[in-house]
């Protein structure tokens, strides 16, 4: 009896064990599948694709899951014959630093732009405006406090 | 003044130019990583003796095209004629890369068009097209004595890419490769 309930939960645990790696395959076969770009489709990752390629490759990576391959070691087989252009986050080096840093530098460009414009222009010629303004005024005040005054 | 005015449109000229440039590339020409690394190796049955194998070493030795193609491939009937001027009129070495076909297919489709490779190789999984990089038939890889590769090209292969560019590079390869 005692021996049987101890078998009851070994295979318990081996069952749980083996569901746990296979969930762990799953979740690290659907990260990695998101990933990829399908070369058929090109906006498309072989995730979402049909194309007889995206398949296959599906398929591979499942394969590669299997035989114990780490993610690196997936994405460098495809990148080996595919080229970085099949990964949706393309690897960074100096061939892609315009892919990754372009926008920031766009985007400081701008902001000096901007930054430029306003310091230039429209904040002194505002402020001028302003200042005019106020001494008009104040001017005007003055004119009619000493007409008060005078009568 | 003036300059405030005349630097939004250089930066609207230049990004025109980019924009041109993006607008004269094709986005299905992906650049293979494959060029000037020796051909995958593989082992893929005849598809006319279907116990013989071909190998990645069977290409070495004389340069040689591989012409990755389909009975399916619409865009494969399309290049066919040109394929068979690089077999028959430049005499080069064509190998045909059957790509996930079916061999009865295939022998059909080159019954009816005529067949222009000195020897095929039958990939019915596809699984060594996936090493060569294979991703949109008709592909054409052109592949040194030494069995590297130093071309790719992707789609139907026209007349004016002979003239431009195969036949080129052949001769480019050939010159180097003697000296």
């Amino acid at each position: 009896m005692k021996s049987l309930s101890v078998f009851l939960l070994l295979t318990l645990i081996t069952t749980a064990n083996a569901q746990s790696v296979a969930e762990e395959y799953e979740v690290r076969y659907h990260a990695l599948i998101q990933e990829l770009r399908c070369l058929v489709c090109q906006n498309q990752n072989i995730a979402e694709s049909n194309a007889p390629l995206a398949v296959d490759l599906k398929e591979q990576v499942a394969e590669m899951l299997q035989d114990g391959r780490s993610d690196t070691e997936i994405k460098d087989y495809l990148l080996a014959r595919y080229g970085d252009f099949v990964l949706y986050r393309p690897p960074f080096k100096p061939l892609t630093w315009i892919l990754w840093l372009g926008p920031f530098v766009l985007l400081a460009f701008g902001l000096f732009l901007a930054w430029k414009l306003f310091s230039d222009s429209n904040v002194e010629t505002e402020e001028k405006v302003d200042s005019d303004a106020v001494n008009q005024i104040m001017l005007k005040s003055k004119n009619m406090k000493n007409r008060i005054d005078q009568s | 003044m003036q300059a405030r005015f005349l630097i939004p449109v250089i930066v609207v000229i230049g990004l025109l130019g980019i924009l041109a440039i993006g607008l004269t590339l094709d986005p299905r020409k992906v650049p293979s990583p494959l060029i000037g690394k020796p051909a995958p190796v593989f082992a893929l049955p005849k598809l006319y003796q279907p116990d013989q194998l071909l190998t990645n070493n069977d290409l070495k030795g004389q340069l040689a095209l591989v012409n990755v193609w389909a009975s399916w491939c619409v865009a494969c009937r399309e290049e066919h004629a040109q394929i068979e001027r690089l077999s028959t009129e430049f005499k080069l070495r064509v190998i045909g890369l059957n790509y996930k076909d079916k061999p009865e297919d295939a022998r059909r489709w080159l019954a009816q068009f005529g067949n222009p490779y000195s020897d095929i190789a039958v990939d019915e999984p596809g699984r060594v097209g996936i090493d060569w990089g294979v991703y949109g038939v008709p592909e054409t890889f052109v592949i040194d004595a030494n069995g590297v590769i130093r071309y790719k090209h992707i789609g139907p292969v026209t007349a004016s890419d002979i003239e431009t560019v195969i036949l080129p590079l052949i001769a480019e390869i050939q010159r180097t490769d003697t000296k």
